[in-house]
């Protein structure tokens, strides 16, 4: 399957791709670096609530994050720091949602992973697995009443989330549409404790495209290079009319369901698979035997991402928490009902 | 030429879709076929593309209207009959309602709820949910009771900036009429005095405001004047309207259609008895339907729900108490 893909991607000459790789490389490093920090601020008592790391995902997030274009649309899920910051989050919204900062996306109403700048094309998720997917679908179905052929969107879910009601729904929706979406599955084997084989019954997920009436690919999401080239052909099919698209990476979640789980329950011979390789060593191998970058230059990036942290942890810490006293305490954006609610 | 309920309802789409570009119909049924209750006749046809056949998939109805809020758009949802939007009730409740707190995005959306019995109808097409709704932040939850109303509050619910959840009653659809639709000044988030009277109030809503206008005509042949306050939107609900009433008869009764326990009733008898404890002369009394799913015989559903007897006999009780 990958050859054909490559023919079909062939208008991208090989220095066009190491570029690609680099950019999406980096986004990667990036987003791991970001997390190991909100694991050990999450240890030292620093965020209250849940931290939800996307250790061994970022392959496949990196790639669907550096692949869309300014105007897309996107629908990050948990484990997508690298597809956030390449969308274009600010790394600064991180640190400012963990800690429950007033100056953050959210004021401080909501934490960790449900930020987003809807008016940026990045939708904030909410914790109900599945829903985000129609949300997407309907930002598409806006796109195309304003006259926006252009314009493509892309979400992610893991194997447990494509389990729900929710995803079946938005996705045969979206098929029924004919919708410019790209649906990128994440199997990464665990649904918080749960296997895959208490999970769905098929024998790849990838297998459900053809019952949606969609276009499925699979592909190693450990591998980058793959990532770029899976994820890249979906979204030039999405955008060139070719309706819906599924695309099922597979992996393994490399850390817990969320830091305060230590995973017991994972099958160590799936950390031994190749779907257990980190993607992010295989990245850096493959970017060595590519003569893309050696050691030294991907050791000055990591000093540069591990400066970038820094620095946004600092400012965020010098921000004010959210404060009882300003908050508006009004669901209500219509300004008349905002005074009605507030007389009793 | 007279308009009817159903006929308002559609109206008021027919206007929204003419003059607003932002605004489309999504739901099950609605487009060739006009709808389960009609209330989309035609309007596929006079707006090409903008009045859509959905999926039975209420969830992606509901969630596929938020993203297209959120991008500017100013969706109507047709659930086919308000119990339906149970299956849709996370994205109603979990992301629509709580869309502009979490991010200062606003999340116009309106969903029509065609609600209430008919003779026949059963536990799975007659439901009142207004009082659920209500009890998650963020949501507005409208329940026309007149022609007018249905009328100038749907195009007030496709304004307003944020979900509304739009309860039309369905034994209104064809039984209320009027010679022509008039504007209202009232916004919709007030409530209205229905009906005037010096002995008691009665708080109700949607068809039970009917059911309690024909109590009161009942009670004034005994000589007790009814008011009637309507309520018209339960969330955020209009408790000033009701006090000032219960500061004049000093007698409280509220009628819904929907269950009684923790309900709108609930809320405007706690409102009132924190609010008002010393406008009172009796202790303030409500009535629902009853506290099991909804029959579907006709001979139970017709005392399942409060019914114009029912509600002139506690009248009676609550006036000589």
């Amino acid at each position: 399957m990958l050859d054909t893909l490559k023919e079909h991607r062939g208008d991208v000459a090989p220095s066009l791709f190491s570029d690609l790789y680099i950019t999406a490389f980096k986004w990667m490093l990036l987003a791991r670096i970001t997390e190991e920090k909100l694991g050990n601020l999450w240890r030292a008592g620093k965020i209250s609530g849940g931290v939800y790391l996307g250790k061994g995902q970022e392959a496949i997030s990196s790639a669907v994050g550096t692949l869309l274009k300014p105007g897309d649309l996107f629908g990050p899920l948990i484990r997508d720091q690298a597809g956030r910051l390449a969308f274009g989050e600010p790394i600064i919204d991180v640190f400012r949602t963990h800690f429950g900062l007033r100056t953050g996306p959210t004021l401080g109403r909501d934490g960790n992973v449900h930020r987003g700048r809807p008016r940026e094309g990045q939708f904030p998720m909410i914790s109900h697995l599945g829903s985000l997917v129609s949300v997407v679908a309907g930002a598409l179905i806006a796109r195309r009443f304003r006259g926006d052929r252009t314009a493509i969107g892309a979400t992610t879910i893991g194997d447990g989330g494509s389990s729900t009601g929710s995803f079946h729904e938005a996705f045969n929706m979206a098929a029924v549409e004919k919708l410019p979406l790209v649906v990128i599955v994440a199997n990464n084997r665990y649904a918080y404790s749960t296997p895959n084989s208490r999970e769905f019954a098929c024998n790849d997920l990838v297998d459900r495209a053809r019952g949606y009436g969609v276009e499925g690919y699979s592909m190693d999401g450990t591998d980058l290079a793959e990532c770029l080239e899976v994820v890249g052909n979906a979204i030039d099919r999405a955008r060139s009319g070719h309706g819906p698209q599924m695309v099922v990476g597979h992996c393994l979640r490399l850390s817990g369901h969320a830091e305060h789980d230590d995973a017991f329950y994972v099958d160590k011979r799936l950390l031994e698979s190749p779907i257990g390789r980190d993607c992010l060593k295989v990245a850096e191998s493959y970017l060595c035997e590519h003569d893309w970058a050696d050691k030294t230059q991907i050791e000055n990036w990591k000093k540069a991402a591990r400066q970038q942290v820094e620095e946004a942890v600092a400012i965020a810490q010098g921000e004010p928490q959210a404060d009882p006293n300003e908050e508006v305490w009004c669901p209500y954006a219509t300004e008349s009902l905002a005074e009605a609610h507030s007389i009793r | 030429m007279s308009i009817t309920y159903l006929e308002a309802i559609r109206e008021a789409q027919r206007r929204a879709l003419r003059h607003d570009p932002r605004v489309y119909i999504y739901g099950q049924d609605i487009a060739t076929f006009g709808g389960a209750f009609k209330a989309t006749k035609n309007l596929a046809r006079e707006f090409p593309g903008r009045v859509i056949d959905s999926p039975i998939s209420e969830d992606a109805m509901v969630g596929s209207a938020i993203g297209a809020a959120i991008e500017g758009m100013r969706p109507v949802i047709e659930m086919q009959f308000a119990d339906f939007s149970s299956i849709a009730i996370n994205q109603i409740v979990n992301q629509a309602a709580t869309y502009f707190w979490r991010t200062r995005v606003a999340c116009p959306i309106t969903i029509r709820l065609p609600s209430g019995g008919n003779p026949g109808s059963g536990p799975f097409h007659s439901q009142n949910l207004e009082s659920l709704y209500a009890h998650f932040p963020g949501l507005v939850v409208m329940t026309p009771a007149t022609v007018d109303d249905a009328y100038n509050m749907l195009l007030e619910a496709i304004e307003i900036d944020d979900p509304v959840i739009y309860c039309e009653h369905k034994y209104l659809y064809n039984r209320l009429k009027v010679e022509s639709l008039k504007e209202t000044e009232l916004p919709p988030h007030k409530a209205r005095v229905a009906r005037a009277g010096r002995d008691l109030t009665i708080v109700a809503y949607s068809a039970m405001v009917h059911e309690s206008l024909t109590a009161a005509e009942q009670l004034q042949r005994e000589s007790i004047e009814v008011e009637i306050v309507d309520l018209r939107t339960v969330k955020p609900l209009d408790i000033d309207t009701v006090l000032s009433s219960v500061a004049r008869t000093s007698r409280l009764l509220c009628v819904g259609e929907s269950w009684p326990w923790g309900g709108v009733n609930a809320e405007v008898v706690a409102s009132v008895a924190t609010h008002g404890f010393h406008l009172l002369d009796a202790p303030p009394q409500r009535i629902n339907s009853k506290d099991t799913p909804i029959p579907f015989s006709p001979n139970l559903w017709s005392v399942h729900k409060p019914s114009s007897q029912v509600i002139a006999a506690a009248a009676r009780r609550l006036f000589d108490w």
